[in-house]
């Protein structure tokens, strides 16, 4: 049969050589190349000292975004409870009373927001689907916890600070 | 009378330098931890323990505490006597061997003189050599008692791999014996003294480098350290014979296993790379009180043990593990013919050669 390419390598079947049967210069070529490693640079980040530099479009902690006039975006149409794959976001709706019009975009509004962050699995799911751009994906990495309900994010802990509040 | 005649300073003496010896033997042990944490990690490319105190050095303190906070379980399957005892002898065979090693030569205070070697028994390299023989009587009972068919197996393995390279290893010693015309560790040591003598070297490592050889090979395989730790394959065996063992009876195991290789390392130095003599000992002698000159010795003693402590840690984490058959291939094919056949250089040097 012809060979496809001219790459190939017929596999050394040889015996092994006296050299090889000692294992002993085997041995003291691995020894130079572990010794050879101690004094390479050391591959580690001291988090929280150092952190790594993440991607532009690196998938971390959820956000709830508001708008420029620190309105929230949110308006609790649930698509990104359907397109999360592990169903980790709920949302309970509500109507905006006249007198929120400078806390709310629209009139309905997520009253109670929650993402479990245990079931979440980061894909950025709910960040492609939300047609107000509410819902990003920061650069945070998740901190660890003790309790399981400790996970449950809450509407509170995902918003963003309020820019004109911010400021002062 | 008895009182009086019994000599109280000695025994005083002894009990100091036994106290002495298990502390530093459980201190080194414990730093050996941390050194095999932080040499593992540099060839690795990665830093070690650095949280736990300055550059890590409480991270054994933090295992040690780790350990006893651990709940304590006895398998309700176990032969609970065996299951206690397998520990404790792998930890009590261990610590006895370090009681021959002479750590020092003999210093004078206030007339008396005081020797930094427990016993001088003229049995010594027999002695060590019973001692390993026995450690394997740890593991068996940790395999068996913990009625798992695993652990059971990882012991098995663990007994056949000692005891076959047991033989390689008295063979070699033979023909150390053959050298030295002495089995007192003490002597051996002082036949070593200094470092060049009548035209050559005075270590036996250059009188017998083939047999240093064989004996570090298979000291590699009487620690179950890598590239012989079969009995302990992490990926293989789950756990080996510590399995089911937790808390304070693992923390023997593993601990026991870093003392073992200390006093290895040490009777390693001792036989092979002159114990505590090092160049030019003699103008240093000269030079300080004879209680200084043995603080020296002793430290360089520690300095060529963790040498070779580092040089165990180095072939751990470079070579990969044995499979059984080739362990046991090398043991009894490869390890006992080389072993004879440098016995019996050996003899035939020493006959025509060396008068």
């Amino acid at each position: 049969m012809q060979p496809l390419t001219n790459r190939a390598v017929p596999v050394n079947r040889d015996p092994m050589s006296f050299g090889e049967r000692i294992y002993v210069p085997a041995i003291l070529k691995g020894l130079r190349i572990t010794l050879g490693h101690i004094f390479r640079k050391k591959a580690t980040y001291s988090y929280p000292e150092e952190t790594r530099p993440f991607s532009p479009v690196f998938r971390g902690l959820h956000v709830l975004n508001r708008d420029e006039e620190g309105r929230e975006r949110c308006t609790a149409c649930g698509l990104c409870a359907l397109a999360c794959p592990a169903e980790a976001i709920t949302m309970e709706a509500a109507e905006r009373k006249p007198g929120e019009e400078h806390l709310y975009r629209e009139e309905k509004y997520a009253a109670k927001y929650e993402i479990n962050m245990l079931r979440c699995i980061f894909c950025g799911f709910c960040e492609e689907a939300c047609p107000k751009d509410a819902v990003y994906l920061s650069e945070t990495v998740m901190p660890a916890n003790y309790t399981r309900r400790s996970f449950i994010y809450k509407k509170e802990d995902l918003l963003i600070a309020h820019p004109k509040q911010q400021q002062n | 009378m008895l009182l009086l005649q019994t000599d109280w300073i000695l025994i005083a003496e002894k009990l100091g330098l036994i106290t002495l010896i298990l502390l530093v033997s459980l201190g080194v042990a414990a730093y050996a931890t941390w050194g095999e944490r932080k040499v593992a990690a540099v060839m690795q490319d990665r830093r070690g323990p650095n949280r736990a105190g300055p550059l890590g050095l409480l991270q054994p303190l933090a295992d040690g505490l780790k350990l006893f906070f651990k709940e304590e379980i006895i398998p309700s399957h176990s032969a609970k006597v065996l299951f206690v005892l397998g520990p404790a002898m792998f930890m009590v065979t261990a610590l006895m061997t370090s009681a021959i090693i002479p750590w020092g030569p003999s210093f004078e205070i206030a007339g008396r003189t005081i020797s930094l070697q427990v016993a001088d028994i003229n049995i010594g390299v027999l002695y060590i050599f019973g001692v390993v023989s026995v450690g394997v009587y740890g593991i068996m009972l940790g395999g068996w008692a913990s009625n798992n068919k695993y652990s059971l197996l990882s012991s098995i393995r663990a007994a056949s791999q000692s005891i076959s390279y047991e033989l390689a290893l008295g063979i070699s010693l033979i023909a150390l014996l053959m050298v030295t015309g002495s089995l007192r560790l003490s002597e051996i040591v002082e036949q070593q003294h200094g470092f060049w003598d009548n035209g050559y070297f005075t270590w036996n490592f250059f009188k017998q480098p083939l047999g240093f050889f064989i004996f570090l090979v298979c000291s590699f395989a009487e620690l179950n350290r890598a590239p012989f730790d079969l009995p302990e394959a992490e990926s293989e065996l789950n756990m080996g014979y510590h399995l089911e063992y937790s808390s304070m009876k693992l923390g023997l195991y593993l601990f026991a296993e870093y003392i073992n290789m200390f006093i290895t390392s040490a009777v390693l130095a001792t036989l092979f790379f002159g114990g505590y003599n090092f160049p030019g000992m003699d103008w240093v002698a000269a030079q300080v009180p004879s209680g200084v000159f043995s603080l020296i010795c002793a430290s360089v003693f520690m300095l060529k043990i963790i040498g070779f402590i580092l040089f165990f840690m180095f072939i751990r984490w470079t070579l990969p593990r044995f499979r059984y058959d080739q362990l046991m291939n090398l043991g009894w094919r490869t390890l006992i013919p080389l072993a004879l056949f440098n016995m019996i250089l050996t003899g035939a040097a020493m006959l025509t050669i060396f008068k």
